[in-house]
């Protein structure tokens, strides 16, 4: 048996993002989705004799976005250049991408094990390039071409063969969708292909140096498949070494379905592309100044976010990993934060429980988003302050949590239109703490021989009598106080 | 063959009317049917266009080509038309709309008559490539007028209309001007904007104005030149108004006689044409100096190594798939490409593009695209230091006057040498005009180019206006 222990994958991704700019990379048409076949188009994404394109600067905005989040260099020009290839889904037989001097260049991400450890990935290049059309192979009408999406903007982000497992691969791959998701730039669903993933994969003797022959695999369109195409095709190769043949370079094409890797056919692959600089777009200048004001723009990131959660909320790292992995839901937290009356580790630290656990709990159960969750973060933080303050327990907030999903009241209203306000009154504690003893002697008789579990049957028995309204912590006291005596 | 200016002053002494102008020159259209000059003529809509112009001349709101009659090559979009390049591969197709240069003229009040015939995707230097057969030139049927906006060339020379926009990758317009004895300008690349313009190589087209005499090109130019944001690589420069600097003042003019241009090879007749007009500029005042492009001798291969390789890509998108000519029943995806395109294209096209896919292929990419990239600039580099010195530029425009059908068409290097004198401007991206020059003793035209810097057209045209009136 060959000993996958002996050997040493090499990966390099090239991730394909799908920009969320208004309209396409080269003319005004709109990128929107699910609309009718052919609709968003014009002479120009259809490459109409005599059109010429025309660069959407938002384009070039968001890539320099993604560039300075990997920390590249922003080239203060760069060019488009043709890749000329005959295919039905690309109109004009070319498309238009970038290829000698791409916009940015020599980033790098971090990606972060589950042990808390880091890792430096390298990051290439970031190039910009339009999307082509989507062919539609039906069986009954042939194959018919879908070129809505044809010059739709995108970017490919091309790493350094710096990764050495699937699961490396699968962290960086989830890093990149966690940055251009939290960019706003690319809404990063893979399964609709708004985020495509192709991989070079290689395998060597560990210890050697030098890299083996690459295979290049391709229509991994999910985060499961990319990690299982990938183990696939690493084992394949360290079988084929194992029994003494060679890797080939050649193209791949994950099968989803039976779990293989199978090799695209020749004619399809042997693709010259014949790059030359594209006549009909002036060199893209972006000056320092454009640099700045997008720089301006960048929000925080999450692993910066995360460590901001430590320090500023003392939040233990589960709680801050997990407000951090959705820009929303951190947004959401912090919205609460902010109109919290009181601001101590505490108060974060209910804050974050509640975000954590009750607002999520009900974005699962519903399949909503944090930005159509139906309560703001501000009504959010006064239930809190009502908690903080005394005027409900924690037990009632939970009730007023479920009629702020209903209602859209303030829980200020909601408390006092349901009477939910805690009794803090000694005098009244006192008065039903009474009764309960006297209605219960045999009970108070065994507490006072030493049975000291029947305690929570007279806290029990006062919260039910004044219908949980009862601050717990007094009818605590008192219960004791009385007792005693 | 009436100018504007002449046009014009019908106009206004009511002697004529817009609607006359267009019928006289669609009658002109259909006498001279046996020269093929047109692919497509609009007579209705060219009438009733014209009618409405005359109503606005009433009114005193015409624009400033109201009585302006223009044909327009088959390579630029005229919206609802059809624009077949002179290919069997878009024989069909119809434009979804105008180029800018087409709207800019109609905006104007100019009448928009037809479409001319031309050298299959405007490659070709004798208007014998059309699909739809070849142009005949006025003066000798037997004779080829140029191209390869051939066509343009012959509809302003037969008095079909009075002017014409072709376009120049490397001496189209220029060259057939020359052999048809008209006016034909190149502006600087980037002057006039390339939208609608079908493209051949998209870093060398420029689109041009034909007419009868330097002043009509002069006032077509200032309606179509300027920037436009459908044109990223149209340029951000003033337009000056060109008519008005057609002083006839050359006091003091630097004139420079690239020494490379008047070698051996250079036809004797054609020689002293040019020297006549030169003398005529030293008697006038200009300083007459000769200055030297060292890297000439390498245009041609240079042109046609970066023309061919834009054109292989720009030409990709004729594949039978979407639009245009398809082979009928197709065994599959490949065969419908290979069959579209084997029999849509013409001898010359599938020829270029071959060459260019050659040259932008894996392992020569480096040796010829990028070796032309490379003297194109040292090319550039030469007009550069010459304009130092002169402010314009004055060679012949051809090697030679009006050949015959035929004659060059089985040698395609022979043909490719009829742009000697032209493809070095659209290399540079300068401005240059062809002027008529006097007659070959078979009385055919001959043609003097005057190159100019880069968006000095005002010198260029006012340098051509002396020319045309001086002998
Ligand atoms: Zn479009």
């Amino acid at each position: 048996m060959p000993s996958n222990e002996h050997y040493e994958p090499v990966i390099g991704l090239e991730v394909h993002c799908q920009l969320l700019t208004k309209s396409k990379a080269f003319c005004s048409c709109s990128t929107q989705f699910g609309n009718e076949p052919n609709s968003n188009v014009c002479p120009i994404c259809l490459g109409m004799p005599g059109v010429l394109p025309v660069l959407n600067k938002q384009v070039v905005e968001f890539t320099i976005k993604m560039g300075l989040a990997t920390h590249c260099t922003i080239a203060p020009k760069s060019i488009f250049a043709r890749k000329n290839y005959f295919y039905p889904d690309l109109p004009k037989g070319f498309q238009i991408s970038q290829y000698e001097e791409p916009l940015c260049t020599d980033g790098f991400v971090d990606i972060e094990f589950e042990d808390g450890k880091k890792k430096k990935i390298g990051i290439t290049r970031i190039h910009m390039e339009e999307d082509a059309g989507k062919s539609i192979h039906d069986i009954d009408i042939d194959t018919v071409v879908d070129v809505n999406r044809c010059g739709v903007p995108l970017i490919e982000i091309v790493s350094e063969p710096d990764l050495r497992s699937p699961h490396e691969a699968y962290l960086y791959l989830y890093k990149i969708r966690q940055i251009v998701t939290y960019l706003g730039i690319c809404d990063g669903n893979m399964e609709e292909g708004s985020l495509r993933c192709d991989a070079n994969v290689s395998v060597r003797k560990k210890g050697e140096t030098k890299f083996g022959t690459k295979t290049e695999v391709k229509n991994m369109n999910s985060f499961r498949f990319v990690e299982r195409a990938l183990e696939y095709e690493i084992g394949r190769q360290i079988a084929l070494l194992e029994d003494g043949q060679k890797v080939l370079q050649e193209t791949l094409l994950w099968d989803s379905n039976q779990g293989i890797a199978v090799p695209m056919r020749s004619k399809e692959e042997a693709h010259d592309y014949r790059y030359f600089p594209e006549p009909d777009l002036v060199p893209v200048a972006v000056n320092q100044n454009w640099v700045n004001k997008v720089k301006a723009t960048l929000p925080e990131f999450p692993s910066e976010r995360r460590d901001r959660y430590l320090k500023e909320y003392k939040l233990p790292k589960y709680d801050a990993d997990v407000l951090t992995t959705e820009k929303g839901l951190a947004d959401y937290f912090e919205g609460v934060v902010e109109n919290l009356d009181k601001k101590s580790d505490e108060t974060y630290k209910l804050a974050s429980n509640w975000t954590m656990t009750d607002v999520l709990r009900v974005l699962k159960v519903q399949h909503i988003e944090i930005s159509d969750f139906p309560v703001p973060p501000k009504n959010l933080s006064e239930m809190i302050n009502l908690i903080v303050d005394g005027t409900i327990s924690g037990k009632i907030a939970k009730d007023v949590f479920e009629e702020m999903l209903k209602s859209k009241d303030s829980p200020r209203t909601i408390v006092e239109k349901r009477g939910l306000v805690q009794v803090s009154e000694e005098g009244a504690i006192e008065k039903v703490v009474d009764e309960i003893l006297s209605k219960n002697k045999e009970q108070v008789d065994k507490y006072r021989s030493g049975k000291n579990q029947v305690f929570g049957f007279f806290v029990g028995e006062t919260m039910k009598a004044m219908k949980g309204k009862a601050n717990p912590k007094m009818v605590n006291e008192i219960l004791k106080k009385k007792l005693s005596s | 063959m009436k100018s504007f200016d002449i046009l014009r002053q019908e106009l206004s002494a009511g002697t004529t009317s817009c609607e006359k102008i267009a019928q006289t020159y669609l009658a002109a259209i259909d006498n001279g049917k046996h020269l093929n000059t047109f692919l497509s003529v609009f007579a209705e809509k060219a009438r009733l266009n014209a009618v409405a112009i005359d109503k606005k001349l009433k009114s005193g709101k015409a624009g400033p080509l109201a009585g302006m009659v223009v044909s327009v090559k088959d390579v630029i979009c005229v919206k609802d038309e059809r624009v077949t390049c002179g290919s069997r591969i878009l024989e069909n197709f119809v434009s979804l709309y105008d180029a800018t240069a087409v709207s800019r003229l109609k905006a104007a009040d100019a009448v928009i008559i037809g479409k001319c015939n031309m050298d299959e995707f405007a490659m070709g230097s004798s208007t014998e490539n059309s699909a739809f057969g070849r142009v005949k030139l006025p003066q000798d049927g037997a004779r080829i007028p140029g191209g390869s906006s051939g066509g343009s060339a012959v509809a302003v020379r037969a008095g079909m209309s009075t002017t014409s926009l072709g376009s120049d990758t490397g001496g189209s317009i220029r060259q057939p001007a020359a052999l048809t004895g008209v006016v034909g300008m190149k502006p600087t690349y980037g002057r006039v904007s390339r939208y609608g313009l079908v493209a051949f190589a998209s870093s060398l087209d420029c689109i041009g104005p034909f007419g009868v005499c330097v002043k009509d090109v002069a006032a077509v130019l200032k309606v179509i030149a300027g920037h436009d944001e459908n044109d990223s690589t149209s340029a951000v420069v003033p337009v000056p108004d060109y008519v008005s600097s057609l002083t006839k003042d050359i006091q003091g003019l630097r004139v420079g006689l690239p020494k490379e241009y008047y070698g051996s090879a250079l036809n004797t007749e054609i020689r002293e044409a040019v020297e006549r007009k030169i003398e005529s500029l030293r008697k006038n005042g200009a300083n007459v100096v000769e200055v030297s492009l060292p890297s000439t001798d390498y245009c041609i291969a240079t042109y046609y190594i970066l023309a061919t390789a834009e054109a292989s890509s720009n030409l990709a998108r004729y594949d039978g798939a979407r639009y245009g000519y398809r082979s009928q029943n197709p065994e599959d995806l490949m065969e419908m490409y290979v069959e579209s395109r084997t029999n849509g294209f013409g001898a010359e096209v599938k020829r270029r593009i071959m060459l260019g896919t050659y040259v932008l292929s894996a392992g020569y990419y480096d040796a010829y695209y990028k070796k032309g990239q490379i003297v194109r600039r040292l090319i550039y580099d030469d007009f550069h230091r010459a304009f130092e010195k002169v402010d314009v530029l004055i060679t012949p425009t051809s090697p030679t006057t009006a050949f015959r059908a035929g004659e060059k068409a089985d040698d395609p290097l022979q043909m490719y040498l009829s742009d000697i004198y032209t493809t070095s401007a659209n290399l540079a991206g300068i401005p240059g005009i062809s002027v008529p020059c006097g007659n070959d003793k078979q009385g055919l035209p001959i043609g003097l180019q005057v190159l100019g810097k880069h968006f000095d057209e005002a010198t260029v045209l006012k340098v051509a206006d002396f020319l045309e009136t001086n002998v």
